[in-house]
């Protein structure tokens, strides 16, 4: 064997594709790995060999983050490339995909281009992007989905707008189908969700905040699936969080259309009562849901309805959050909790731990349609060390993002990043 | 001359036409090909007959080559603009057509902005209608042309494979020519973005691409659509960058079709849209301006067959 070798020994060896879940080695040869094994024995490696003890640890395929907002360009004091690639290394994310709500947006060419050349230079994370849907993200003429798929556009939405407009709706899907392209919806119908801020019901009546109906997100998940069955094009629906849009997709799926769905971990570690006594950092779009949809949100990740898990980090700087309710932005940061959130759902029994990586790794990448998040000879070598079992608590202050706004701060979790890896180079390695 | 060959009154769609209406129309149309070459073109065959040009919308071409027919074969012709009188008047399309037939016309040439409005129109007359175009449904004339251009070169239309590509949606064109091509047994495709193609259009016997590559291999004929710029901008395609990156016909797609290749559009052009100059101009490939020229041939045969089956016109009650 040539090139930079690596020997990643004495690992937990977890990968969700093939079902592996055993204690074994693993050999990285330049940007991609080698093999994987039992027991590889070192020798034939050459001297020059770099042997990582990896302490009986998961070793897992990095995490494949489909729904990011990194704010550059436009909005580089809030986030940028840079910082959401350091907040991604740190994360154990190893890929991730950035919404084009940017300043100018991701609906030209030349963006996409701009995007993949800050990439490259930052070189931590890989770093993709969607493109919009519409001109402008404005909800009436179609980008240029062909050439837009061409120079690298993974999929198409309009970011945190819903494409509203029915026929415009139909158009996109069946545009995009032309070129098999993929169609990601914010579910929220805006005519019903319009000027709310939290979810409807007791909470909000004795906040006095107005209520978005959890029916707003089962009536747009709906008409897109009639909408889907007339066009056929591959269709996705973005952190679902009520119990009536899970069955909509899981009835989809029975009847065999091209649907799937990601959740966020502030949809199954909170509810609504986070946003009690004003707290905007918990104040999202879709709103936090009552307890009954939180639980079927855990029910629909648990019987494969939710395919995947995104952190759908949505930075925001102080100015944006320190206001009252009404005026405070929507969204939270979610690169740094993505794993030990995510890792909540193994330790109170709901999914094994493989399947909780499932969600986070080849279950996006299939979406996709990336040839990462797999642990196979010839995969990119993009891994996570991580401790499942190490405790710990959320220190917000401690992110790498520039973004602090998470409502997480001082929360008790179990599980802990301890070093990523992309392309064979370890880009993120926890201080002793 | 049989005149039992083609047994229909009027000239509304190629729908309804069979394989023997067909090929009659175009070996009388053969026959006018080389009569329109000669320095003697006018005949007089129509004489003392009246040819009304109804159209209510804008047309350049294809008024003036019903109006060299009706006058190359004898026959008085007016031209009406319709769009510009009565209807604006707000007349409706059957009292136009009581006022015109009270006129006593022979043939009436009708183009229509509303897909069926011809046939409502050549219910209320007692003349011959012949459709020049109604709405997204038919333009039958075009289509004669067409497959008259394509005999001509090719010796017959059967076992022929032809790429209609473009702007199906919204083209009387395409289904007239999907009609009549299937007719005469050639093999039809269809190849435009998915959202420029009319629902189950595989139904009207047509293979559905959705690449240009894929729907132009090995293809005889690529007959290419006109897309409308009004409705460039919007909602169907994003801008016409793309649609001539995916969809437009340059050489480099051109070479999927069989070297003998031939191409052919029915006007008018959008340069660097659906096509590229250079292949529109290829005098060896391009039978873009033989269309034209086919064209007052088919309308004199068409004209020549309605009037033969016209008697003297009765009183108006």
């Amino acid at each position: 064997m040539s090139g930079l070798r690596r020997l990643f020994r004495n690992a937990r060896l977890i990968d969700p594709e093939s079902g592996r879940d055993s204690i074994g080695d693993l050999i990285v040869v330049d940007d991609r790995i080698a093999a994987i094994g039992a027991k590889i024995s070192g020798e034939g490696l050459g001297a020059d060999v770099e042997i990582i003890d990896v302490g009986g640890l998961c070793l897992a395929p990095g995490l494949v983050d489909m729904r990011v907002q990194l704010r550059e360009p436009g909005s580089e004091h809030i986030e940028s490339i840079e910082s959401g690639s350091r907040a991604a290394a740190a994360g154990g994310v190893t890929t991730m995909v950035a919404l084009p709500n940017t300043e100018p947006p991701v609906d030209d060419v030349s963006v996409v281009e701009f995007l993949a050349r800050r990439a490259r230079e930052v070189k931590l994370a890989k770093v993709h992007t969607y493109a919009a849907a519409t001109k402008g993200m404005e909800g009436k003429e179609l980008t240029e989905i062909g050439l837009l798929a061409a120079n690298g556009a993974l999929g198409f939405t309009d970011g945190v707008k819903a494409i509203a407009d029915a026929l415009v709706m139909r158009r996109v899907l069946a545009y995009a189908r032309t070129f098999d392209q993929l169609v990601i919806q914010h579910p929220e119908e805006p005519s019903l969700g319009g000027a709310g801020e939290v979810n409807e019901g007791e909470v909000a009546t004795r906040l006095g905040l107005a209520g978005i109906t959890p029916a707003a997100e089962v009536i747009m998940v709906e008409r897109d699936l009639r909408l889907v069955a007339v066009t056929g094009a591959r269709y996705h629906v973005a952190h679902v969080s009520t119990a009536a849009a899970i069955d909509a997709i899981r009835r989809a799926k029975a009847d065999g259309l091209p649907v799937t769905c990601d959740t966020a971990p502030p949809y199954f570690a909170l509810n609504e009562t986070a946003v009690g006594d004003y707290r905007t950092f918990a104040k999202l779009s879709p709103p936090l849901r009552g307890e009954s949809d939180r639980q079927a949100v855990v029910a629909g990740l648990a019987d494969g309805t939710i395919d995947a898990i995104a952190s759908d980090h949505s930075p925001w700087d102080q100015d944006s959050k320190r206001l009252p309710f009404s005026s405070a932005s929507y969204g939270i940061v979610g690169l740094e909790t993505l794993l030990p959130l995510s890792l909540e759902l193994h330790h109170n029994l709901h999914l094994s731990l493989i399947d909780v990586l499932r969600k986070l790794t080849i279950a996006p990448a299939r979406i996709l349609g990336l040839g990462v998040g797999r642990l196979t000879p010839g995969a990119p070598a993009d891994l996570v060390i991580f401790d499942p079992a190490a405790k710990g608590r959320i220190h917000t202050d401690e992110f790498r993002s520039k973004s602090k706004n998470a409502p997480f701060d001082g929360r008790p979790v179990q599980g802990r990043v301890e070093r990523t890896v992309v392309d064979g180079r370890t880009i993120f390695e926890r201080a002793a | 001359m049989d005149s039992h060959a083609y047994r229909h009154r009027h000239l509304l769609g190629i729908e309804g036409l069979t394989r023997e209406d067909i090929t009659y129309v175009l070996d009388r149309a053969d026959t006018y090909v080389e009569m329109n070459r000669q320095a003697e073109k006018k005949r007089s065959l129509l004489r003392g007959r009246t040819l009304i040009n109804c159209f209510f919308e804008n047309s350049t071409r294809t008024r003036t080559s019903f109006e060299v027919a009706g006058k190359r074969l004898g026959a008085d012709v007016i031209n009406m603009a319709v769009a510009v009188s009565s209807m604006r008047k707000g007349e409706t399309l059957i009292d136009t057509a009581m006022t015109l037939n009270a006129m006593h016309p022979d043939v009436l040439v009708v183009r229509h902005p509303e897909s069926g409005a011809v046939q409502l129109l050549s219910e209320k007359v007692d003349c011959a209608v012949i459709n020049a175009g109604d709405g997204s449904h038919e333009h039958p004339t075009q289509a004669l042309l067409d497959a008259l251009t394509i005999r001509r070169r090719k010796g017959q239309l059967g076992g022929l494979t032809v790429a209609i590509c473009g702007d199906v949606l919204h083209s009387r064109v395409a289904r007239s020519n999907i009609a009549l091509l299937n007719a005469m047994g050639a093999r039809v495709r269809v190849v435009a973005p998915r959202t420029l193609l009319p629902a189950e259009v595989e139904h009207l016997g047509v293979e559905v691409f959705h690449d240009m590559a894929a729907g132009l291999a090995d293809v005889d004929i690529v007959m290419m659509l006109r897309l409308q710029s009004e409705r460039m901008h919007g909602s169907f395609v994003p801008s016409t960058r793309e649609y001539f990156h995916f969809f437009g016909l340059d050489e480099d797609k051109l070479k999927a079709a069989k070297p003998d290749a031939l191409i052919m559009h029915p006007g008018p052009m959008n340069r660097g849209v659906e096509i590229s100059s250079t292949v529109a101009d290829d005098i060896d490939r391009s039978l873009i301006r033989e269309q034209v020229e086919m064209g007052v041939a088919v309308r004199m045969a068409c004209l020549e067959i309605m009037a033969g089956t016209l008697g003297n016109n009765p009183p108006i009650k």
